[in-house]
């Protein structure tokens, strides 16, 4: 694992990869977050991670699929701690986010940095739209009106939903339709301004077409920030990653560019899911 | 009644049991439709005859003194001149100093209960909660008169001191009165805020309180930003529940109000409430028109409850209504 080295020499200033599939033998992005020996489990039941390591790179987009069950939505809860929240939840490991330990540093800052949105959307229902895009930069503890108005809306901008509620901002967040919510949770999200955007199955949800406009969404923003999509769509991975890990019962089974995951994947076990033979 | 035209319900897609109407009902299902039918109906049979009777019994009082029995400051059974006034304040007075204590240690016990708490700690205490409101009144009236009014007593010269700038906290340190009476009655209305808030509090999304925490909430932020604003409704309903059980209490506060129809800024004067005058002297009353007072301010009292049970269901309709 000599990756870490590698990036240090080659700069940052280069051309993106295009979208969905990264050119074999591109030059790697540095990387932001990396996980070594990462373990968690429940308060009841298996272990849910049996040892992950994982490396993300900045402004790129890596999918973790796998079966049901396989651990996907633990190992990106971990990233920002969430995994904590639920009662009795419990995890071991390194994880680090540009160099800073992320088990030793405050969740409340940590999350701030690493975004996250989840399956169903999950709007504020007590809270207009402007509210909920809002709530993060309120909490965060800004109070100049002018500025969170710009912020709010630039937020929507960016997740694609401006045009369609910019006549309805003092309207229930949850009235809207449920790829708009979802689109208003990720305008939530990167109203904050995190580095990286954690998605727990952003569109298992939606319909084909809410799912569409927001996989065009991720290709739009995703040179700004980085974005880690757990996904049970193999097609999804396909279309919107550069990396693809597959993981399977808790272990990270194979960790690729997509191009190489989907054409020639170097496990039995990859091979056998993306076929379609089991799972 | 039409159960093809029945809208389904889209978000649990469970649709009820909708019974389909035969040519012929079932013999039995109509007994049981009758039986059930009956039982409703009672329950508002007993509503107006209770009203009808408080009306009926009441009618000598009215026709002596009119609306003005309810501003009217003077019991005197003896002269046979009767208000209400000092009552209904005793009643408001304490109700309202149980809701000040008990809303504020309900909400933010069940606040702890269901989002700080160990689980073992939280059974616990909401174990407790329960048997308390499962005292008989009495006991808790024994202990106001045995613990809490000498403890009062003890209390009430300090406030004075320090308060006694408000004209709540003056006059002498009895220990019986309107604060012990609405301590006691606090204590006997905390249960049900706590249990029925953390009731509410409970079915609050995790998924709600995940996005606020994904946005670099603190537990504090999430309590007050997600889960009470969601449970707000609920937890109005809890209050007034609560107030309604203070507005009818009568053996605590009896024991310990002091039993004296004044009206008095201080709360550690001495009081009266309507439960309680009714209790204390219907007993006793000898003559017919103190018999009709006392029937007349059970019909206040109804009143009042009714009253406030309406403005509770205006309220949350309004809090619930989408904007």
């Amino acid at each position: 694992m000599n990756l870490l080295a590698m990036d240090a020499e080659q700069p940052a200033a280069n051309i993106p990869p295009p979208a969905g599939a990264a050119a074999p033998g591109a030059p790697r992005r540095p990387v932001v977050m990396s996980v070594r020996g990462l373990r968690a489990g429940y308060a009841a039941g298996a272990q849910a991670l049996q040892g992950v390591d994982l490396e993300i790179r900045e402004r790129t987009v890596t999918a973790i699929i796998g079966p049901s069950g396989c651990g996907k939505s633990t190992l990106i809860r971990c990233l920002n701690r969430m995994h904590e929240v639920i009662p009795g939840a419990w995890c071991e490991g390194d994880v680090r986010l540009g160099g800073r330990d992320v088990l030793q540093l405050d969740p409340v800052v940590l999350r701030r940095e690493v975004g996250m949105v989840f399956q169903r959307p999950n709007p504020f229902p007590t809270m207009s739209v402007f509210q909920n895009v809002a709530s993060g930069l309120v909490l965060n503890g800004e109070r100049d009106r002018a500025k969170i108005a710009e912020r709010v809306e630039e937020s929507l901008r960016r997740a694609a939903l401006w045009d369609e509620v910019k006549d309805k901002l003092d309207k229930p967040g949850t009235g809207l339709s449920g790829g708009q919510q979802q689109r208003l949770c990720i305008a939530r999200a990167l109203a904050v301004e995190p580095r990286v955007l954690l998605m727990d199955e952003p569109c298992s949800a939606l319909d084909p077409l809410a799912t569409a406009r927001i996989e065009e969404l991720l290709l739009q923003i995703k040179d700004q920030l980085t974005i880690v999509i757990v996904t049970h769509n193999m097609q999804q991975a396909a279309r919107v990653s550069e990396y693809t890990v597959f993981m399977l019962m808790g272990e990270l089974v194979e960790y690729g560019e997509t191009q190489a995951i989907f054409t020639q994947p170097s496990d039995k076990r990859t091979e056998d899911y993306i076929t379609g033979r089991f799972g | 009644m039409t159960p093809a035209a029945a809208p389904e319900r889209t978000s649990s897609g469970a649709r009820g049991l909708v019974p389909v109407p035969g040519p012929r009902e079932r013999a039995g299902d109509r007994l049981f439709r009758l039986i059930v039918t009956g039982f409703a109906l009672l329950t508002l049979a007993t509503v107006a005859a209770l009203a009808w009777q408080l009306t009926r019994g009441s009618l000598g009082t009215w026709r002596a003194f009119g609306a003005s029995f309810l501003w009217g400051r003077t019991w005197d059974p003896v002269n046979d001149v009767f208000g209400a006034l000092p009552f209904l304040y005793g009643t408001l007075v304490t109700s309202l100093i149980a809701l000040l204590i008990a809303v504020p240690l309900g909400v933010g016990t069940a606040v702890f209960l269901t989002e700080l708490a160990p689980r073992r700690l939280a059974s616990a205490v909401g174990f407790a909660v329960e048997l308390l409101a499962a005292v008989p009144s009495v006991i808790l009236g024994l202990m106001g008169m045995y613990l809490l009014v000498p403890a009062v007593r003890f209390v009430e010269p300090s406030l004075e001191r320090w308060l006694g700038f408000l004209p709540f906290f003056r006059g002498a340190a009895y220990g019986l009165g309107l604060l012990t009476a609405g301590l006691i009655l606090s204590l006997m209305i905390l249960p049900y805020v706590t249990a029925i808030t953390r009731d509410v509090l409970a079915t609050v999304p995790r998924s709600l309180k995940e996005a606020l925490y994904a946005l670099g909430a603190t537990r504090w932020e999430v309590v007050r930003g997600v889960s009470l604003p969601y449970a707000r409704p609920g937890i109005l309903g809890a209050v007034f529940l609560a107030l309604g059980r203070a507005l009818g209490e009568t053996m605590a506060v009896t024991m310990v109000i002091g039993n004296t129809p004044r009206i008095s800024a201080s709360l550690f004067s001495p009081g009266y409430s309507m439960a309680a005058v009714i209790a204390n002297e219907l007993a006793e009353a000898v003559s017919d028109a103190h018999l009709s007072a006392l029937i007349a301010i059970g019909l206040t009292l109804l009143g009042v409850t009714i009253v406030v049970n309406g403005l509770a269901r205006l309220l949350i309709y309004r809090l619930e209504r989408p904007r």
